[in-house]
């Protein structure tokens, strides 16, 4: 054929492809520029201190023992308000969820007191339950319980309808109904749901403990902050990222364990 | 044992889905259910198996369950409903554990049925690692595990290719041969109505009522043979002409939801 010509390829683009090694260079990059920036005086140690001296100031803090204490009070409100507003959480949702009249008290009272910041009820919780760690957790189990409320019953709402008839099609009373079939389909979306929570809680944890503590990560950055020492309010702040972290990753590997199935 | 419906009827609100059905399913026979889209097929078949109450008329088993059936009325699905968490063992499983069994009767019975389904290979896989024939021969699987003596199946090869539709047929066939078990099987598709079935009901359009209720004479068995080709086209034939009317209707009618 005389008039041939090849047919120009015009399909690429607007894929990404995966780039290794990006991310953690692109971070290094980045912590590079902050420390070269710091040592040649172009910002000042005193309000940035160079990541160096931030590991070096949780190294100190580390070996002196105070580190000890902040982390563990932090610890026992965390787990202690998170784990109250989870369970409390889990059964108000499980109600709304499979009971019509929970559902029909529930959802309403729900979506009106879901928007509240839940630290601004911290100084009425100190004055109900005074200024110990009791209303430290009740904010924290506070700010918990309503999305793990509402993460339960989309949760549950999601299973497919038609596995629950498929199951009474075969007679399982409605216990198993329950613990066969809606528990374990909602599993997915209570554990994603988990991934907010423990965010939430993290961010109050930190709040109440600056509004009025002693000790704990928050109260310990808090501190520094008023003494300059921003090394050591950098290294708080470090801290409270890692146990976020940990914290994440934790659940993902609960995820991988739990629903290996998807 | 009898399935036998009463002048049933329903209505989803203001919906007039099904009108004055009247059926009797013979102990031991296969009818096959056919109709336009949106006629009640699959809420007829609820109804049938107690997972739609009727609002009109009533449906009665008569006769007693085979010895050993766990579960008298027993349906397959068209979307096979398997838990995705559940190995293929356990899901069959599922329609068992809530029974009084033996662990080791429990077990026999699941290795039973999976043998009958061709599944024995797969009974730890999962269900998103099986093509969708090898997930319908799951959900077969699981409703032969509690030795039904009604089998519902609602459209049950519609979502398979049509390859995989025919091999699954073929299976189906045998196995329902092999037990005679009394089924209702709902289709869109005459050819496998016309393989399976002793009688085929065509529905009208909505609201469904019976239409024409036509006997296959030849044997499940001999159908395929060449000397029955005639007598089959034939039938097809007059099957066709019934339902072609009810859906070139339904087709134009205008959706009113
Ligand atoms: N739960 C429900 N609520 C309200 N309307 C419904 C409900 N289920 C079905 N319908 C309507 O009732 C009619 C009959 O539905 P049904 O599923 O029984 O029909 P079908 O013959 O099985 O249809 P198809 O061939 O598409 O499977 C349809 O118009 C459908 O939209
Ligand atoms: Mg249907």
């Amino acid at each position: 054929m005389a008039d041939r010509r090849p047919v120009p390829f015009r399909g690429g683009g607007f894929s990404p492809i995966p780039v290794r090694h990006a991310a953690a260079i692109g971070f290094a990059v980045l912590l590079a520029l902050w420390e070269f920036a710091v040592r040649h005086g172009l910002v000042s140690p005193l309000f940035l201190p160079a990541p160096t001296t931030v590991v070096a100031a949780l190294g100190d803090l580390w070996t002196a023992g105070t580190l000890w204490q902040h982390v563990s009070e932090s610890l026992v409100r965390l787990i202690g308000g998170w784990c109250l507003g989870t369970l409390a959480g889990l059964a108000a949702g499980l109600a709304m969820g499979v009971w019509s009249l929970g559902r029909a008290v529930g959802v309403p009272l729900v979506s009106a007191l879901f928007p509240i910041p839940k630290i601004s009820l911290l100084p009425l919780l100190i004055l109900w339950l005074g200024i110990g760690e009791a209303s430290k957790i009740a904010t924290i189990a506070l700010g918990v319980f309503f999305p793990t409320v509402i993460a339960t019953y989309s949760a549950i709402d999601a299973v497919p309808r038609n596995l629950i008839r498929m199951a009474q099609s075969f007679g399982l009373p409605a216990r198993d109904v329950l613990r066969k079939i809606v528990l374990p389909g909602a599993l997915p979306g209570i554990l994603a749901g988990f991934r907010i929570s423990t965010s939430i809680a993290l961010i109050l944890l930190v709040s109440a403990e600056m509004i009025g503590a002693q000790y704990g990560i928050g109260a310990f950055v808090l501190q520094a902050g008023n003494l300059m020492l921003t090394d050591q309010l950098l290294a708080g702040v470090l801290l409270i990222s890692l146990l976020g972290l940990a914290i994440g990753t934790g659940l993902t590997q609960l995820e991988r364990r739990l629903l290996r199935w998807r | 044992m009898r399935l036998v419906c009463e002048s049933v009827g329903h209505k989803y609100g203001a919906l007039d889905v099904l009108d004055g059905i009247g059926l009797t399913v013979a102990d031991g026979e296969c009818l096959a259910v056919v109709g336009p889209s949106g006629c009640g097929k699959s809420t007829l078949l609820g109804i049938m198996g107690g997972l739609v109450e009727p609002t009109a008329g009533r449906v009665f088993v008569e006769g007693a369950a085979p010895a050993g059936s766990l579960n008298p009325i027993t349906y397959v699905f068209q979307d096979f409903a398997l838990l995705p968490w559940r190995s293929v063992a356990s899901n069959v499983a599922l329609a068992l554990e809530h029974h009084p069994l033996d662990a080791q009767v429990l077990a026999a019975r699941v290795d039973d049925a999976l043998a009958r389904t061709g599944l024995r290979e797969f009974r730890d896989a999962f269900p998103k690692q099986l093509s969708g024939g090898m997930r319908q021969r799951v959900g077969i699987a699981r409703a032969l595990a509690v030795a039904p003596a009604v089998l519902l199946m609602d459209e049950p090869l519609s979502a398979l290719d049509a390859q995989t539709r025919e091999l699954l047929m073929e299976d189906f066939l045998a196995l329902w041969l092999a037990a005679r078990t009394t089924s209702v099987y709902v289709t869109h598709n005459l050819h496998e109505a016309l393989r399976l079935a002793d009688r085929i009901c065509v529905l009208s359009r909505r609201p469904g009522r019976i239409k024409q209720i036509v006997g296959v004479g030849v044997p499940q068995a001999d159908r395929a043979l060449p000397a029955a080709a005639r007598a089959m086209a034939e039938l097809a034939e007059q099957l066709w002409h019934a339902v072609r009317a009810e859906a070139v209707d339904a087709e134009r009618e205008v959706a009113d939801g």
